[in-house]
């Protein structure tokens, strides 16, 4: 054990003498959050929030309960600061606004809507059809078109759990003979008045988290989502670096020294990924505090920011592992790190959110860890604690042991030193 | 004399290719048991298996009463290993170096820095110890690289072929280095392909070729084989063909063996006198410019020629 940990103190302080690494590490996901926090205007004003008054127009064609709900939403005062909502009634001009840059989104609620989700009478035997609330994006504004596709995502996931848990208690009635079939009709109608009685209770009200434990208020800040992007793209360099060493170790001759002194092959792969998993640490954590302390970025809980850290340089490390057991020489190793460096940190959503890109992609987005962490840092950034993060935690943890326990596998097949 | 090692019926293959062909051989306490032989005669794979770094595919080795098969880890506790290429982290300063491969040598603490000083002191880089590795020259790299070896006192040091491609004044202070440490009673196995480092240094040498163990014993013991016979060396010159000369050089009544290395021909005969004549004549017709010739006693060098048919430097 002690010596597992004297390797990867070895190999945290080699990371940090190296130069080019520590342009790769650190460096390179400073100046890059810089930039593109100069992009967004986070450093244009002096508004911490670095993204308010998105302009968005709400086209409510529906004009019934769910339709008057959504558009409650974005003009509510939860939302003032960051929304700059507009009521239009014309879904062709609300379009042409967008092509002209006015906006950074169109919310269409089509007529119809609310009847299709919450059933009126005489609908049980002919259910009107499923009509669709379009966002009209404005691809110049990725980011405040994605935030506003973000909220209609959230207010839609609540009125289908609300949706779901109604006929889920209708069919439950039915099953334990409480009512006949005949009497599901009225039992749903008795449901959708209580609905449309208080259509804003919090089963269909978008609920953002705008203060903290201790009441400070949290606003949502743009750096929040680019810096910790940066830093986990920039963290699956670190880790294939440390990948590299590995094979590194071989070809310098000091994996062949250390087999022949008392020390043991399983306490030497676990001093390398010990390293690896220490040097990504170092690397995340010192992101951190440079953006905190240069950018004012407030991450959140910092018991859960530490925790997700720690997570996701786990998954990370796994990946590093993974990519050294596939590869046979270092080079290999530093030209597929950094390939996946990019394709995750894109598939990922270090630089577009995920909201933005095509399902495929999304699904595809699982099995980085880029997404699963940026998922929990913005969480943490509105407000969230580490209580919010079972799930990213969970993936990320799982990601790397089972990424780690295939490497074992395919380095035990490998043999580094046999020739 | 108790045998520190003893080297039982070695093999090792590659797929068809056999690397060592059941190598037997002893070490005593206190020597300095040479390995001689050209590159590729298997002397590394030799001493990879002795180190426990490469598994036997048969036959064993017992190191301080440990079998390398059987208990590795005992036996990486007895041995020093002094590898051919620089095993280091360049990044690292020499003290630092010494510091983690002492640690990984369990040595910790108080104990660890006196013998850190006491290893720097050694090898003449106490005050360099605070610069990185990178920093120095090859000789020096050299030296903390043998250092690495010295830190935890192994009973049993494997140097292999720790002079190469260095400066003959850093060669020169590595062979003094192992002559001192073997008169402070360590034990060394040491490689090489340099006949005068294995006359200087050794009390016994063995001679190995294609994976074979050829001859074994002291320097007198080998020469001997080769009977009285004596070596006329012919420098040429760079434009001559040597190979050509050597061949003909064969027929020629006295004349044992005669091989061409570079613009030096070898040949081995009972007495150089009675040759030289017949040799220049020989060189002569061929139009062949004789730059200088050597007479030499028997050698190791001589031994590896009489036991192979060639020169020790093919």
């Amino acid at each position: 054990m002690l010596k597992t940990f004297l390797i990867g103190i070895k190999d945290l302080r080699l990371a940090f003498r190296d130069r080019a690494a520590l342009i790769l590490m650190l460096a390179a996901p400073f100046v890059l959050t810089l930039g593109l926090g100069l992009v967004t205007g986070r450093f244009s004003s002096n508004n911490n929030s670095g993204l308010s008054d998105i302009p968005v127009i709400i086209v409510n064609l529906d004009n019934e309960q769910l339709g008057d709900a959504l558009t409650d939403v974005f003009t509510s005062e939860e939302l003032a600061n960051l929304m700059e909502p507009a009521i239009g009634s014309d879904p062709e001009a609300a379009r042409k606004s967008i092509d002209e840059d006015e906006a950074a989104a169109v919310v269409i609620i089509p007529e119809g809507f609310t009847r299709s989700i919450i059933p009126q009478q005489g609908d049980f035997n002919n259910p009107a059809e499923t009509v669709k609330i379009e966002v009209y994006a404005n691809p110049s504004r990725p980011t405040g078109a994605g935030i506003v596709k973000a909220i209609v995502d959230e207010f839609l996931s609540r009125v289908n759990e609300g949706s779901l848990s109604g006929s889920v208690s209708i069919l439950q009635l039915m099953l334990s003979g409480r009512i006949t079939p005949q009497q599901a009709e009225a039992a749903g109608l008795a449901m959708t008045e209580q609905l449309q009685t208080n259509p804003t209770d919090s089963a269909l009200a978008i609920t953002i988290n705008s203060s903290t434990a201790n009441g400070e208020e949290v606003k949502f800040d743009i750096l929040a989502y680019l810096a910790p992007g940066m830093a986990l793209m920039f963290l699956m360099y670190t880790v294939s670096y440390g990948g590299r060493s590995i094979l590194a170790e071989k070809t310098q001759g000091t994996l062949p020294r250390l087999l022949v002194s008392p020390t043991s092959s399983t306490q030497i792969l676990g001093g390398k990924v010990f390293g690896i998993f220490l040097t990504g640490a170092a690397q995340m954590l010192i992101l951190i505090g440079a953006s905190s302390l240069f950018f004012q970025l407030k991450w959140g809980d910092p018991i859960g920011v530490v925790i997700l850290v720690l997570a996701a340089v786990f998954g990370a490390t796994g990946w590093g592992m993974f990519i050294t057991a596939m590869a046979r020489t270092p080079a290999q190793v530093a030209s597929v790190g950094s390939a996946i460096m990019l394709i995750f940190g894109i598939m990922g959503g270090s630089f577009i959110s995920l909201d933005q890109m095509p399902p495929a992609i999304q699904t595809f987005s699982k099995i980085t860890p880029n997404a699963w962490a940026l998922d929990g840092f913005t969480t943490l950034a509105l407000g969230g604690t580490l209580t919010n993060l079972s799930t990213p935690i969970t993936a990320l943890l799982s990601m790397g042991m089972i990424l780690f326990l295939v490497s074992v596998v395919l380095f035990g097949k490998k043999n580094l030193v046999q020739k | 004399m108790t045998n520190i090692l003893e080297v039982q019926n070695l093999v090792k293959n590659y797929g068809d290719f056999q690397a060592v062909k059941g190598v037997s051989f002893n070490i005593e306490e206190g020597e300095i048991f040479s390995l001689l032989g050209p590159n590729g005669a298997g002397k590394t794979t030799t001493i990879s298996m002795l180190s426990t770094l490469y598994t036997p595919t048969s036959g064993d080795a017992v190191v301080g009463g440990h079998s390398v098969t059987k208990d590795p880890m005992a036996v990486r506790g007895v041995i020093g290993v002094v590898p051919q290429d620089l095993a280091l982290y360049e990044d690292l300063t020499a003290r630092e170096n010494l510091i983690f491969w002492g640690q990984m040598y369990n040595l910790s603490g108080k104990s660890l820095n006196i013998r850190v000083d006491e290893v720097l002191e050694q090898i003449g880089l106490t005050d360099k110890a605070k610069n990185r590795v990178k920093t120095f020259s090859g000789g020096m790299k050299r030296r903390v690289n043998i250092g690495v070896g010295l830190l935890h006192k192994p009973r049993l040091l494997f140097m292999d072929e720790p002079t190469v491609g260095i400066d003959p004044q850093s060669r020169r202070a590595i062979l003094d280095t192992v002559k001192d440490l073997n008169k402070q009673g360590m034990t060394l196995l040491y490689t090489t392909h340099y006949m005068e480092e294995a006359e200087e240094l050794s009390n016994r040498v063995g001679i190995i070729d294609h994976g074979e163990l050829i001859a074994i014993g002291t320097q007198k013991e080998l020469t001997q084989q080769v009977g009285q016979a004596e070596t006329l060396v012919l420098h040429v010159s760079e434009n001559d063909d040597s190979e050509a000369l050597a061949k003909s050089l064969k027929g020629i009544q006295g004349v044992q063996q005669a091989e061409a290395v570079d613009h030096e021909v070898s040949i081995v005969c009972a007495e150089a006198e009675d040759v030289l004549a017949a040799v220049v004549t020989k060189a002569n017709e061929r139009g062949i410019k004789i730059r200088s010739i050597d007479i030499r006693e028997p050698n190791l060098e001589a031994v590896f020629l009489h036991l192979t048919g060639r020169a020790l430097r093919d």
